[in-house]
């Protein structure tokens, strides 16, 4: 009988938490910034059926990097538990905090355990407040940790040189269009420096509107209004005062109303993205 | 659902023990829900009393809820029995779309309803009846379409106009003269207005139009832009125009005899 090798707790850590993170840098990275009216989810997906980002409860949306059949296991998981919640209590009483809280356990007791492989995701958890002030986006790294984030945050592969970017450009009560082009830039950013195109169709985006009538306050945005608010961002090309484009959000109310967009059931066969 | 009933099957309505049974329960009770469609859309109103007995229970009850952003669904029968499904049935198919990122269609969802209301039997068969009327609009066919239920769960189609609860006979009978197949929005709410006074004019248990506590009918009309409730004014306006005339005709408009 061989004796197996003796490893350190340090080193066994130390190797899951490389592995999960090389896992999480294969994909493209995601970002997501406060503006005045909520918070933007801006990511660049190929996929029109297999979200990045996607609605948890009222007030709550997800945001996550990573391979695809894990995240999706932990949204689902949050949609119930959030859905329970609100069930067995009150709408209110589902918060992202909470919410927050479930995965950190989840994904810590994971990473943590030996029999499992560590989870390759990076989540982001974010709910908008009534006002700015009550906007709250949690961020959880692979290892279960809970990073509270205010402004913007970055996700996936890029993510650092991302985060630093958008920390230095990003500011209080943008509009709209004036985050979703800050967010593109963000994105185009190539690790080596230099910079690339992203079309219009392969962005998703999708926004957590505290604006909206509805109670549920997540929408996607897609197809026409996607291009016409990348387009007013080209357009007002020097955001240091730009026009109020907050009309767009009112105008697209009526299309917006089938949130699933209709024919996307997102069956996935699950595989590491990109 | 599934996950619900792994976890605390108890907070679903089906797997609750049943109480002894000692005479009939007095629990308030929810009475006449109608509703018609039109070209473009469908309406569901109902009207505001629950009765306990031969009294009155609440005045100012809603019977009528959005199920989701395309369909409503009204409630007849045990109050609190009923308002609970709605809440499950509402979460139901919030959390389908949620996890699918797909709506249900308007049939998957009738029949949802339809499985709801036969979990119910048991209680129902102890007098806690719980018979709902579902109404919708079907993105797929651009139509509303209306779905009445039996208490064992027997779901049918209805075609124009339905009603459930003890004003049901009235009200259907109101709407069997007055339903005409190219009614525009406006005919259609003041139709199932009507129907409602015709059905509270007959049936002890219905509410008819309270002009001292302005109490009016929850009125709502689904159409391709989604579910929308009218505002107490609006309601309070088609229910006063409606009394109105029947100040000099009170058994309401007339149908031509041949």
């Amino acid at each position: 009988m061989s004796t197996p090798f003796y490893v350190s707790p340090q080193q066994a850590m130390a190797d899951r938490a490389e592995y999960a993170r090389k896992g999480i840098a294969r994909g493209r990275s995601l970002v997501v910034l406060q503006y005045a009216d909520g918070i933007v989810f801006v990511g660049e997906n190929p996929s029109r059926a297999l979200h990045k980002f996607s609605e948890i409860y009222d007030r709550i949306g997800f945001a996550a990097a990573g391979k695809y059949n894990e995240y999706e296991n932990l949204r689902i998981g949050g949609v119930r538990y959030a859905d329970l919640r609100g069930y067995t209590y009150d709408r209110d009483d589902v918060t992202a905090r909470g919410l927050a809280n479930v995965y950190a356990q989840t994904l810590g007791t994971i990473f943590s355990s030996a029999a499992e492989k560590p989870y390759e995701v990076e989540l982001v958890v974010a709910e908008v407040g009534t006002a700015p002030e009550g906007d709250q986006i949690y961020r959880l790294p692979h290892d279960g940790s809970i990073v509270d984030e205010h402004g913007s945050v970055a996700v996936g592969g890029n993510a650092e040189q991302i985060s630093s970017f958008l920390d230095q450009r990003h500011r209080d009560g943008m509009t709209l269009a004036e985050a979703l082009k800050l967010a593109v830039q963000a994105l185009s950013r190539e690790p080596g420096g230099g910079e690339r195109e992203i079309p219009a169709e392969r962005l998703e985006v999708a926004v957590l509107d505290r604006t909206r009538p509805q109670q549920r306050k997540f929408k996607r945005i897609v197809g026409r209004q996607l291009t016409r608010l990348l387009d007013a961002e080209a357009a007002s090309a020097t955001p240091t005062d730009a026009p109020s484009d907050t009309e767009e959000t009112d105008t697209t109310d009526s299309t917006d109303t089938g949130t699933g967009t209709g024919t996307d059931t997102g069956t996935a066969s699950g595989s590491t993205e990109e | 659902m599934d996950f619900l009933s792994d976890q605390s099957p108890e907070m679903l309505p089906g797997n609750r023990s049943l109480p002894p049974l000692q005479g009939a329960i007095e629990a308030p009770h929810g009475t006449t829900i109608v509703a018609a469609s039109f070209p473009g859309g469908v309406v569901l109103a109902g009207d505001r009393r629950a009765t306990m007995g031969n009294m009155i229970a609440q005045r100012d009850i809603e019977k009528v809820f959005p199920a989701d952003e395309y369909s409503a669904v009204g409630i007849a029968g045990t109050a609190g029995l009923a308002v609970e499904m709605v809440k499950l049935f509402q979460l139901e198919l919030e959390h389908f779309e949620k996890v699918e990122g797909a709506q249900l269609s308007l049939e998957g969802k009738a029949n949802r309803l339809s499985t709801m209301i036969r979990s119910n039997l048991a209680m129902a068969m102890q007098g806690l009846a719980v018979v709902p009327l579902f109404a919708g609009y079907d993105v797929d066919r651009e139509k509303g379409r209306i779905f009445s239920y039996d208490v064992t769960g027997g779901r049918s189609e209805e075609n124009g106009y339905a009603a459930t609860g003890s004003g049901s006979i009235f009200a259907r009978g109101s709407m069997k003269k007055l339903y005409r197949e190219d009614l525009t929005e406006e005919q259609a709410l003041t139709l199932v207005v009507q129907a409602l006074y015709d059905a509270a004019d007959d049936d002890s248990a219905t509410g008819g139009p309270d002009v001292a506590r302005r109490i009016y009918p929850i009125v709502t009309v689904i159409t391709d832009e989604g579910f929308r409730r009218l505002g107490d004014q609006e309601s309070a306006d088609i229910a006063r125009s409606i009394l109105e005339r029947r100040l000099e005709q009170p058994d309401g408009p007339r149908a031509a005899l041949l």
